[in-house]
């Protein structure tokens, strides 16, 4: 049992060691990237079924009990993030690998990622707040170096931006942890979920506060987002769709994980949550709107779509908070496609201006197909994922007769659709621009897209299942006992 | 001993805070490194008095001191540690290229500002600077990907 | 660069004492204070010395490894320690130890997180290292980066 959840974090750490080792020899480093991968997805897809069937899978390292040791643990919510994302890391290998460029040129590109696959996995499975923190360094220490690899001028302009407000926020989540445990004497979520109920509301509301800004700042929530749209756009291709996917969406995860766990129903800061999230839905996309470069319009859309996230947890509902998780889901593989087929565009014409873009449907039909279907899926077109997303959401929404924040999450969702009509029109449609030297599309960048592609449809077409298990999801998170009762056994 | 452990980490905040909103990037490094010191103290602090038994029902006699703060801080200082590494490569990489460890402007941010407030003529200028720099950019990676 | 030859003379004196002690650290580290990570900085310190008294030079001639080897191998050998107890069936860096009396040594206990602080230690090293190969060289060779 216990194997099963160690995995995720000692494998890629171990495989990030002997890829260390091998060093230029590139052919083993890619076998050892890929298999790890796989056996990664493959033990998170055990998990997920485990987790579903028999309730949370709990394992405490070095075998010391509970509260004292360090908790993993995969409940439906950890379980069905950790799958998707580790499925998504894998696409973006496979796509690095045949794209060349910085996987090629640097030693030190494999290792990072399988580190960077390490944090991400232990951030979702950690039961104690502490060693989210670890995670989280163990994460954004690897981006930081994806993100600068090569050393070009305007990479450590951005670099430095990035690493200087992720490390702010580090030490504030450093400070918000000895605060915590000065009140509460201790940092594992289910021992404080418990501990949280018995200390004055003001105090508890006010670490719970501290906890969001934090992970509001890795979130790219409104008005913390700034850094994002600056940053991801200048990393090559690969990292900036893992960055897209996944970084992002774990301090969603965070946010939801803590928000629920600390403070039991009464306390938790609806209108707070519901204000932020129809800012950021609604800030994101103009600022999206503002933008003439694809990598750049998605970044802000990136943080648009954090609103939708931050929106259904605000609604503190089943409903609303298993829309959320679905759309956490849509979200991981939709964004991360929809870069992917950007970076295949540039490859394809070695550039993203919008301006000195055209008629691609005909000179790149592959790369307009795979960019159409996640576009209509982020914009939410029926009948892709999408759709059922907000659908689920605005559902959830109306249901409490939250009408503000719904009509400003519509507002956004077609302000969205036009902002993925002007990069259609202005890269596939139109006349054909006379490109710079550009490459031909390596087969393995064009699979690894559609293969994700394919994935968002599946996500699509088994809405039904997926859903009722978010729901299920939502329910164990709202309900806060089961959580606790399977960590600490009472 | 409190209150001077307090007085401590908030001096150490208030000048790590200062140092970060300087422009050289060794400053921000330093900075960074004041806060994080200014963060472990009030993790220390969270350790409560001396003497106090560690759990409940612990050993009252022996003047024990909860070790789970210390080993928060290790981390956090072992963390600390690699990162401000990394911060001073990225300082020194942008020394090396720019002469200079000042933090650059955005270009793109400049355009968008400077776009509602000054002359068409300017606006032009500067979005033929950036149409160079990109250019610049693109054809500099297509170099290298041709070298390799 | 000129050397000074006191320099050279202490340098030599006090990095060997400095590794004596960073080992010393290394193996009382399970129950007293110490570990592979403070053992690993007093020996990146004991590098600094050299560094201060011969330049990159002198630092690249005290191991026919480099650095990344170091930092690579520290870590398949933590990774080992963790991963190993599973296989056992046991949990994640669950650790077990031996204890035995040694002729000269007297009463000693050996845990089998030492491999993991080994691992930790020379990760140290490695990153110390790696940070000297990338920021201790004059700035003209630096051309490849």
């Amino acid at each position: 049992m216990s194997g099963l959840l160690a995995l995720p974090i000692a494998l890629p750490i171990g495989a990030a060691a002997v890829s260390i080792v091998v060093g230029r020899w590139r052919a083993a480093q890619r076998v050892i990237g890929v298999v790890t991968l796989v056996a990664l997805v493959a033990d998170a897809a055990v998990l997920l079924a485990r987790a579903d069937s028999d309730g949370a899978v709990v394992g405490q390292a070095g075998g010391w009990e509970a509260p004292f040791g360090i908790t993993l643990v995969a409940d439906r919510l950890s379980a069905v993030l950790l799958l998707a994302s580790l499925a998504t890391l894998l696409a973006v290998l496979v796509y690095a690998i045949g794209q060349g460029g910085v996987e090629r040129n640097h030693v030190g590109f494999h290792p990072v990622y399988l580190t960077l696959t390490a944090g991400v996995s232990a951030a979702f499975l950690t039961g104690d707040l502490f060693n989210m923190f670890v995670s989280f360094e163990v994460m954004l220490t690897s981006s930081y170096v994806l993100l600068t690899l090569g050393g070009r001028r305007d990479q450590v302009r951005t670099g430095m931006t990035y690493v200087v407000i992720s490390l702010v926020a580090s030490v504030l989540f450093l400070t918000a942890l000895g605060l915590i445990y000065s009140s509460a004497g201790t940092v594992n979520l289910a021992d404080l979920a418990t501990r949280f109920t018995q200390l004055p509301v003001g105090e508890r509301q006010a670490l719970a506060l501290l906890v969001l800004v934090v992970f509001g700042i890795k979130a790219a929530v409104f008005p913390l987002f700034f850094w994002l749209p600056d940053s991801y756009p200048t990393a090559p291709t690969a990292v900036t769709a893992v960055f897209a996917g996944l970084l992002t969406k774990v301090g969603v995860y965070a946010i939801i994980r803590t928000q629920t766990v600390l403070l039991p129903p009464g306390d938790r800061p609806q209108v707070l949550l519901l204000s932020v999230a129809a800012a950021t839905m609604l800030i994101g996309v103009l600022g999206a709107i503002a933008q003439n470069d694809i990598k750049r319009i998605l970044s802000f859309h990136i943080v648009s779509q954090i609103g939708y996230m931050v929106m259904g947890l605000g609604f503190f509902t089943v409903a609303g908070l298993g829309g959320a998780v679905f759309f956490v889901v849509h979200q991981i593989i939709t964004k991360t496609t929809l870069f992917l087929a950007g970076g295949l565009v540039e490859h394809r014409t070695g550039t993203g201006n919008l301006d000195r873009l055209g008629g691609l449907v005909r000179t790149a039909p592959a790369a307009a197909v795979l960019f159409l279907v996640p576009a209509l899926s982020l914009a939410g077109i029926p009948p892709f994922s999408g759709f059922i997303g907000k659908f689920a959401l605005i559902d959830a929404g109306l249901d409490d007769g939250w009408w503000g924040v719904v009509a400003v999450s519509l507002l956004a969702s077609l302000l969205t659709l036009f902002s993925m009509t002007k990069i259609w029109a202005g890269a596939f449609w139109g006349e054909a621009e006379p490109v710079g030297p550009g490459h031909r599309l390596p087969g393995l960048m064009v699979g690894a897209t559609a293969a994700l592609t394919a994935l968002g449809l599946a996500v699509a077409i088994f809405a039904g299942p997926l859903y009722a298990l978010s729901e299920r999801a939502a329910d164990d998170m709202l309900q806060g006992t089961v959580y606790v009762q399977a960590v600490l056994g009472r | 001993m409190t209150i001077v452990l307090a007085a401590a980490a908030a001096a150490l905040f208030g000048c790590g805070t200062f140092l970060l909103l300087q422009r050289q990037l060794t400053r921000v490094l330093v900075g960074l490194a004041l806060l994080s010191h200014g963060a472990n103290l009030v993790i220390i602090l969270a350790a409560g008095g001396r003497g106090a038994p560690t759990f409940v029902g612990g050993d009252e006699d022996r003047a024990l001191l909860d070790p789970l703060p210390q080993a928060f801080v290790l981390t956090a200082i072992v963390i600390t540690f690699g990162v401000t590494s990394f911060l001073l490569a990225l300082a020194y990489r942008s020394w090396l290229l720019t002469g200079d460890d000042e933090v650059q402007d955005d270009v793109e941010d400049r355009l968008i500002v400077t776009r509602w407030s000054v002359s068409e003529e300017l606006i032009d200028a500067e979005e033929a600077a950036l149409a160079a720099h990109a250019e610049d950019v693109a054809r500099r990676e297509m170099d290298e990907e041709a070298h390799r | 660069m000129t050397r000074s030859p006191i320099m050279d003379t202490i340098a030599d004196l006090v990095f060997h004492s400095a590794i004596v002690l960073s080992l010393y650290f290394l193996f009382a580290g399970h129950n007293q204070p110490g570990g592979g990570f403070v053992g690993g900085l007093v020996a990146a310190a004991a590098v600094v010395v050299y560094y201060v008294a011969g330049g990159m030079d002198e630092v690249r001639d005290l191991s026919r490894f480099r650095p990344w080897t170091i930092l690579g191998g520290g870590l398949v050998l933590a990774s080992l320690a963790a991963l190993v107890p599973l296989v056992a069936g046991d949990a994640l860096l669950q650790s077990d130890y031996v204890e035995g009396d040694l002729p000269v040594l007297g009463h000693v206990k050996l845990t089998s997180t030492l491999l993991f602080d080994s691992g930790v230690y020379a990760v140290v090293v490695g990153l110390v290292l790696m940070v000297f190969e990338g920021l201790g060289d004059e700035p003209e060779a630096e051309d490849h980066t």
